[in-house]
């Protein structure tokens, strides 16, 4: 997948905000979108939630979901081993049922990049056409604490290496000081950095953290400010800060990307990720993405779901559809 | 103006919390001569599904326990149930139309037997293992483990006794439990799960569920996180089809007994929910 050119993205941006985009700029234009009604946001989130989906609908959604996934390890105690079993489950989740989709991407640190890109092999390529990506987190994720300097080298760094996508956090601490004109810089830097000598780009999926941005109205300012900034995903946690992702915050960071889209014509993506365990909910997200931004945002280019658990609980539930009867954890591999 | 009785919602129990049925649904339970008693949640498949779950959060830390704590936790069952002794005899007279003392004697049937099963606790071990004799310069070491969530279809014919009998061995070697109480005397059921609920068992080793034992028995012996089945209360049902679901996923089968000595305490009724561990282990070398 490759995002659109920095080039393409800066005019767009500079001619949505009609100046450059400095914290003056920025600043007029984000605090002049219109504040978010919480209680309605809240209410329309559990509204979505309420569907009851069924049978056929139900086993769609299931493989769906498994085939937007991005299969994560982020952990310190990460080894070459364990990036090898994630990727052998990203290829072949049920073992017992080869008509399993595969998962969209696995998600690891950057220095796991060159395992996962060997353990792949010939499946690693685009999720929309069968293959599965490597996506790499970096920026000093999940603080983003340290130099530009650094959070570029590792970008850098996981691109060289063979990663298709990028998973950068913004300096929250920048964000809510009101410097959008540095975050912005950041942004459109990473995204430089996501760059290939062959002029293709690996994919830049923003984390906004929104459990730490605190209000609804900065969520809205951050995907916004994403977006402008080239962002070519916006997800909503590292998953390393509770709460990560919720029904209504992600709600939000789809309306923004329906609002971008009626505006300019070109498409982002969300990312919900950390805190999604259980098939229900996730079904819950695919609701809410096909009743706010359409249906055809649900293909892996488009909403992805970060998740480690899920992919068993969503395995669980379609041996259940079927065998007919309740599977158990026995029945799928221990991660 | 005569006082407006307050009647007791009686509902499920699982993982801890006393929630009504997925389903909404409920059904009337009527005393020995007909009449209205309350009103009991009828347990759906969903229900026995969450009540799987919660048992199986619940078998590490309960299997984990020392088997002193366990016995000393249920035995605490029994000195808590010696306390409400009186609410148990005036729920058994009325649901199944006996004395007062042959309700009596049931409580104190059930109190023993919880007394009973504690002190196996730690003690079924050094009967049901053994050192055993190997050729070789080994230790040989059988143990007996507990087999994970069992699911009980408790006997149908008795409020208290039978629910006991049935769940107490299951629970001493340290397996967690869904029981589907009995269809007609469901009531007690809910008073024991209120017992269970304020000692010292952790939430989810007994899980509780009322309604129609035809309906939910086939989805837990279905079930293939459930790893072992007794069917003790089962006798009116298709047992056999229950058994042969079971076989799917290799559970353990108890087939039901009937009559008045069904499910007695024994210690084959400990052992049944139990898999054998074998250690070997060097001896030291000179």
């Amino acid at each position: 997948m490759t995002g659109t050119t920095l080039v393409t993205a800066r005019e767009r941006a500079l001619a949505v905000l009609g100046g450059d985009p400095d914290d003056a700029t920025l600043r007029r234009y984000l605090h002049g979108i219109p504040g978010v009604d919480a209680v309605g946001l809240e209410q329309r989130a559990a509204a979505l939630g309420t569907r009851s989906v069924k049978t056929s609908s139900k086993a769609w959604a299931l493989d769906r979901i498994i085939s937007l996934i991005d299969l994560t390890t982020l952990e310190g105690a990460d080894t070459p081993g364990k990036v090898r079993s994630l990727v052998a489950k990203a290829q072949n989740p049920d073992p017992a049922e080869p008509g399993t989709p595969r998962v969209a991407a696995v998600c690891v640190y950057g220095d796991m990049v060159p395992y996962a890109v060997e353990a792949l092999g010939a499946a690693h390529g685009d999720p929309d056409d069968g293959g599965i990506s490597v996506a790499a987190v970096a920026t000093a994720f999940p603080s983003g604490r340290s130099s530009l300097d650094i959070k570029l080298a590792d970008t850098a760094e996981a691109v060289a290496a063979g990663a298709d996508e990028i998973d950068m956090v913004i300096d929250r601490g920048a964000f809510l000081a009101g410097r959008y004109g540095l975050v912005f810089d950041q942004i459109a830097a990473v995204k430089e950095a996501c760059r290939r000598p062959d002029g293709t780009s690996a994919s830049l999926k923003v984390i906004l953290e929104t459990g730490e941005l605190v209000t609804y109205d900065n969520v809205r300012r951050a995907s916004w400010l994403s977006i402008l900034a080239g962002g070519d995903f916006i997800k909503t946690s590292t998953g390393k800060v509770q709460p990560a992702a919720t029904l209504p915050v992600t709600l939000l960071m789809l309306e923004v990307v329906r609002d971008w889209h009626r505006l300019t014509g070109h498409k982002v993506g969300v990312k919900p990720a950390g805190g999604i365990r259980t098939s229900k909910d996730a079904i819950k997200y695919l609701v809410t993405v096909a009743e706010t931004v359409g249906e055809e945002w649900l293909v892996p280019h488009l909403f992805r779901f970060g998740a480690s658990s899920l992919l068993n609980d969503v395995l669980l539930q379609r041996q259940k559809l079927a065998s007919g009867h309740y599977s158990g954890a026995d029945y799928v591999t221990i991660d | 103006m005569s006082r407006l009785t307050v009647p007791k919602t009686y509902k499920l129990f699982i993982g801890g919390a006393f929630p009504r049925s997925e389903s909404g649904r409920t059904y009337e339970v009527t005393n020995a001569s007909g009449g209205f008693l309350a009103n009991a949640a009828k347990a759906s498949r969903k229900d026995a599904r969450d009540a799987v779950v919660a048992a199986r959060g619940a078998v590490a830390g309960w299997a984990g326990a020392t088997a002193y704590n366990r016995g000393q936790v249920l035995y605490r069952i029994a000195e808590l149930l010696e306390g409400r002794r009186a609410q148990f005899v005036a729920e058994i007279e009325e649901a199944e139309g006996v004395s007062r003392a042959a309700a009596g004697a049931q409580v104190d049937e059930a109190i023993d037997r919880w007394v009973w099963y504690a002190g196996w606790a730690d003690k079924f071990a050094q009967v049901a293992g053994n050192a055993n004799p190997v050729a070789g310069p080994y230790f040989n070491l059988s143990v007996p483990e507990p087999t994970g969530v069992v699911a009980i279809v408790a006997p149908q014919d008795s409020a208290l006794l039978g629910l006991v009998s049935a769940v107490a061995p299951a629970l001493v070697a340290g397996n967690a439990v869904v029981v589907v109480a009995s269809e007609r005397f469901p009531l007690s059921a809910i008073s024991l799960a209120e017992v269970l609920a304020t000692s010292d068992v952790p939430k989810g080793v007994v899980n509780v569920l009322t309604g129609s034992p035809a309906e939910i028995a086939p989805w837990l012996a279905s079930h293939a996180d459930v790893n072992a089945l007794d069917l003790v209360g089962a006798g009116a049902l298709d047992w056999i089809d229950l058994e042969i679901a079971a076989a799917d996923t290799l559970k353990r089968v108890h087939r039901p007994e009937q009559g008045t000595d069904a499910a007695a305490p024994s210690l084959e009724r400990i052992v049944g929910f139990t898999e054998t561990k074998t250690v070997w282990h060097t001896k030291s070398l000179r």
